[in-house]
């Protein structure tokens, strides 16, 4: 047997092409470690290290820049979208290890573990995010789902947490099911599971008429469907968010769905562009779907994550809208919003985690009631992000949607654009409905006493804010990196 | 020096703000300190407008011609869409930014007897003057609707927290009726988006003057059945703002449950806003659908004027009986402005200047029986004349120019409208001039029932009205009077450009 050559500078590149990943997973693992040499009172030293490693992580990704790097034979790739969705991703794990400061020392998660369960799963995400191979995207995928898992459960001692994650993990299994079984059928018909290669092989008329090939897409949408919780397939988000610890909630909203939608925006873009003249309206109907049954069900909520987990599921329709129209403006909106909504939601996450004093009981929304005067910074901040999550200007959230709904107009779908803004109007009704209680509502008992933000966690309030007005106010720098990021995929 | 002439129009939007922002950082407890920065904020924009009056053009229109606008700043703002930082006037925006900046300083006045939380509200004040000035400044759409949009949320929370009873309720419909409005508005505008083009640089453009050019249609805006929906779209979000019939119903609501100075606003400026648009945007952009309008349009006008003077005359409540005066009076503008004659249109536009003075003074001045009596109910009073003279005179005075007696701006405006429109359509014209005599009916019948006939032994001993309220009263009672003899000087400031509104309507065969 000839011994494998091994071609020294294709390794580098190769190598080269997941630093990031690189620096998450070995943090993860330093943490690990870290966790059986320190002391119990030192523990929170293991959030400080976790943050610096997404740091580093971010600051390599600033220094391979959005320039095209193929790594492992066409398996992976670092180029401007996966640069976009590495500091999304990072930003929502870093958001979320900011958090976690203050979250881990009342309910208790101030484990070794809990840091690099999330740290494995933002590697996951990047992978995923970056994956030029069905299979690479796979693995992502069951590399960011099971420490998931294992984080919605992370609180042994509710039954909601429990519930949570069991569901998630029962739906989820199944979910990475189809999504290989779509590869499956993919691969029986073009022989291939290259992204890049399977779009030159859609001219074919014959592999697009293929009933196997078609089943397989569907079956890979499905898989997707299930991570970005579209309508039908959601049924897991509201009792997952509701049961997961609130941190993990946060993160999962933000980064989960990134990550997802990065693969997705690829498979669609890249790979499937010839088939948009079916696909569209299946995505069409999706997005229809997920918009409307979510936000109908947001109405009726009374437990704060509920809501939440129901307007997340209304917001993947509405990032859906920028992708049924497949052109860069679309993939651009996608983009901007993702970002966008990477912060919003998870300050308002985080607001919430300070006035609900414990998990289960803390997040009715009478909870909210007398917040606003009483405690006037968090007031205005769940304010805001909650007006941005509405979309109303001069936030990030209405320039994130008012490009989403201009794609779909842009491409003649009226009606989509007009679903979607009706949509949108009815939201309104239950953020303002949380603000109300704040604002408005004189609590039947005392007003709620949040718990003291640590300054990390006061930090990580702050960045969302300043993200969600900056962005409103002058998007243009981002608005044209993600731009850059889209055009980037099409070459 | 330089940099306030060349920014005018943006240091009078963005000054109140600023103080919005000082007010922030003011420590708790120091409530003079912030009513004394929220009154300076409101009040420096004055000294602005009144630059604005004495150098303003009075001869050149405006309205389609870029290089007619005055005080203009034209500033690239989100390149990648064309978004552009265009402010600038005409003869229809000039009278209305003078009444915002002297509706919204004698509103922070009007305020000083807040006590709950004055800073948040302060704060949201301003933040509302800021929307509302922008929104007549704009040339820009996209610019023009964050501005719209900016002007929803802090009166939501000015009614919702400042409130009456039932004020959750009034909030929360004001902000979906507008919002569904506002909706309708962004689906027209990305529409004129993607099927216009800037003559200059071949793409997409967002420059309503731009949109005036029937020549850079193309796409959609070609169809006739496309163009009516999208002026319907438009003529729906401005006609929830007016309010027009069947869309006032927030109305009512909204004022019954508003704090006084903020309903001052809401009659005062905001409702002005829906006419507005009609004029700047509606109007100019799509004549061909408007003379296809025309007609339900009148229709329209004259069912606000009559429906809406009927329901004043039935209710109970002073507050609410003002209200649906207002729903009256609007009428009168979008009948005044369907005539499309030079008359009817001036009128209309000098109906909204009228109104809005008017309109304030009647809101003040519930409020101040309101403070003192704690009730507004029209039959729980009588005979107040004899305890409170000088209250009695503003009311009546206020009332009567309500009604459009002779000698007050409001008849001047009503005739040019009667007159405008009388040759064009007969029959409504005649029927709404019935509304005259509704409006003066139930005026005159609640002054009787509050102010006349025996003494109410309750109030026997009701306070008179303060100083600072007749602070905020006198002005308005003045311009009211002065106008209502000699209205030139508002006249003037407009005519060129309605006009050529006009003009502009009815050149397109």
């Amino acid at each position: 047997m000839a011994p494998i050559s091994i071609d020294a500078a294709a390794l580098l590149t190769s190598v080269q092409s997941i630093v990031p990943e690189i620096i998450v997973v070995a943090t993860a693992i330093f943490v690990l470690l870290l966790d059986l040499a320190i002391s119990e009172e030192k523990k929170h030293l293991l959030c400080g290290m976790g943050l610096l490693g997404i740091g580093v992580a971010l600051f390599s990704v600033y220094a391979l820049g959005q320039g095209r790097i193929e790594g492992f034979s066409g398996m992976i790739v670092h180029d401007g979208m996966g640069a976009f969705f590495d500091v999304v991703i990072l930003s929502a794990c870093a958001l979320t290890f900011l958090m976690a400061t203050g979250y881990s020392e009342w309910e208790g998660t101030h484990k070794g573990e809990f840091y690099s369960l999330i740290l494995l799963s933002t590697s996951g995400m990047m992978f995923m995010a970056k994956g030029t191979d069905l299979m690479t995207v796979f693995l992502g995928l069951e590399t960011l789902s099971i420490p998931i898992y294992v984080l919605v459960g992370f609180h042994r001692n509710r039954m909601s947490s429990l519930e949570g994650a069991l569901k998630y993990f029962l739906l989820g299994a199944f979910a990475s099911g189809f999504l290989l079984y779509g590869i499956a059928l993919i691969y029986a018909v073009t022989g291939t599971t290259k992204i890049p290669v399977l779009a030159t092989m859609l001219y074919d008329p014959r592999i697009l008429a293929s009933p196997l090939f078609l089943a397989g897409t569907g079956l890979l949408l499905v898989g997707f469907a299930f991570k970005v919780s579209l309508v039908p397939f959601h049924m897991w988000t509201p009792d997952a968010y509701e049961g997961a610890p609130t941190v993990v909630t946060a993160f999962m909203s933000a980064a989960v769905k990134a990550a997802a939608f990065a693969a997705l925006i690829r498979v669609l873009l890249v790979a499937l562009p010839g088939m948009q003249p079916v696909l569209w309206k299946v995505l069409w109907g999706l997005a229809v779907l997920t918009m409307t049954v979510g936000n109908l069900s947001a109405l009726v909520q009374n437990n704060v994550k509920r809501l939440l987990a129901y307007s997340s599921i209304a917001h993947a329709g509405y990032i859906l809208v920028g992708l049924v129209s497949g052109d860069v403006l679309g993939g651009q909106a996608s983009l901007f919003y993702l970002l966008v909504y990477a912060f919003m939601n998870m300050g308002a996450f985080g607001v919430v985690m300070l006035i609900a004093q414990k998990e289960d009981e803390g997040y009715d929304i009478a909870n909210l009631a007398g917040i606003g005067f009483k405690y006037p910074a968090l007031g205005a901040l769940l304010t805001l992000f909650l007006i941005s999550l509405g979309g109303i200007p001069p936030t990030a959230g209405f320039v994130g949607k008012f490009y989403l709904f201009s794609a779909a107009v842009k491409n003649g779908y009226i009606w989509l654009a007009v679903i979607g803004v009706l949509n949108s109007a009815a939201s309104i009704y239950y953020y303002l409905r949380m603000v109300v209680y704040m604002y408005m509502v004189t609590p039947d008992v005392e007003v709620a006493v949040p718990r003291p933000p640590r300054i990390l966690f006061s930090m990580a309030l702050c960045a969302s804010a300043v993200v969600v007005v900056v962005l409103g106010i002058i998007p243009r720098s981002v608005l044209e990196i993600a731009e850059r990021s889209v055009l980037s995929l099409l070459m | 020096m330089d940099f306030i002439n060349s920014h005018i129009l943006s240091l009078m939007t963005f000054l109140p703000l600023a103080g919005a922002a000082v007010i922030l950082t003011v420590p708790g407890g120091r409530d003079n300190l912030v009513k004394t920065i929220a009154a300076v904020a409101a009040f420096l924009p004055i000294p602005l407008a009144v630059q604005l009056w004495f150098t303003y053009d009075r001869t050149v229109a405006g309205v389609n011609v870029a290089s007619q606008f005055q005080f203009v700043e034209h500033y690239s703002w989100i390149p990648s869409i064309n978004v552009e930082y265009f402010l600038g006037a005409d003869g229809i925006s000039m009278p209305m930014i003078m009444l915002t900046t002297i509706i919204s300083f004698l509103a922070v006045i009007g305020s000083w007897n807040i006590d709950k939380q004055i800073k948040g509200y302060m704060a949201l004040l301003l933040l509302l003057e800021t929307g509302m000035m922008g929104v007549f400044c704009a040339l820009d759409f996209f610019l023009f609707y964050v501005f719209w949009e900016v002007m929803l949320l802090p009166m939501y929370f000015l009614i919702g927290i400042w409130g009456g009873p039932r004020r959750e309720y009034a909030a929360i419909k004001f902000f979906l009726y507008t919002l569904l409005g506002s909706i309708l508005m962004l689906i027209v505008m990305l529409a004129l988006y993607f099927n216009t083009t800037d003559p200059e640089t071949g793409g997409h453009t967002f420059n309503m003057l731009h949109y005036m050019q029937q020549s850079t249609h193309n796409g959609w805006l070609q169809g006739f059945d496309v163009r009516i929906l999208l002026f319907l779209g438009l003529f729906i979000g401005f006609a929830i703002k007016v309010p027009l019939f069947p869309f006032h119903t927030w109305l009512p609501d909204a004022h019954v449950e508003a704090p006084t100075a903020i309903s001052v606003i809401l009659a005062g400026i905001l409702l002005k806003m829906g006419t507005y648009g009609l004029m700047r945007i509606s109007f100019p952009m799509f004549p061909d659908v408007t003379k296809w309008f025309v007609i339900p349009m009148a229709i329209l006008g004259a069912i606000n004027i009559v429906y809406g003077a009927l329901c004043a005359m039935a209710q109970s409540d002073l507050k609410k009986m003002v209200a649906y005066s207002s729903v009256s009076h609007m009428g009168f503008c979008l009948l005044g402005m369907a005539a499309l004659t030079p008359a009817g249109m001036v009128g209309a536009a000098f109906q909204m200047f009228s109104h809005g003075m008017i309109t304030a003074m009647l809101f003040f001045l519930v409020g101040v029986v309101y403070d003192r009596a704690h009730h507004r109910d029209i039959d729980g009073f009588g005979g107040l004349a004899a305890v409170v003279p000088v209250y009695t005179f503003f009311i009546t005075v206020a009332f009567f120019a309500s009604l459009g007696l002779p000698g007050f701006s409001g008849f001047i405006a009503e005739a040019m409208i009667f007159i405008g429109s009388f040759g064009v359509f007969r029959t409504i014209v005649m029927i709404s001039a019935s509304g005259i005599i509704i409006v003066a009916a139930f005026h005159l019948w609640a002054l009787q029932r509050v102010f006349l006939g025996p003494l109410n032994p309750k109030y026997a001993q009701l306070e008179e009205i303060n100083a600072r309220e007749i602070f905020c009263l006198a002005p308005l009672a003045v311009m009211t009077l002065i106008l209502g003899v000699y209205p030139m000087p508002v006249l003037n400031l407009m005519n060129a450009s309605l006009i050529r509104l006009v003009d502009v309507v009815k050149m397109v065969i």
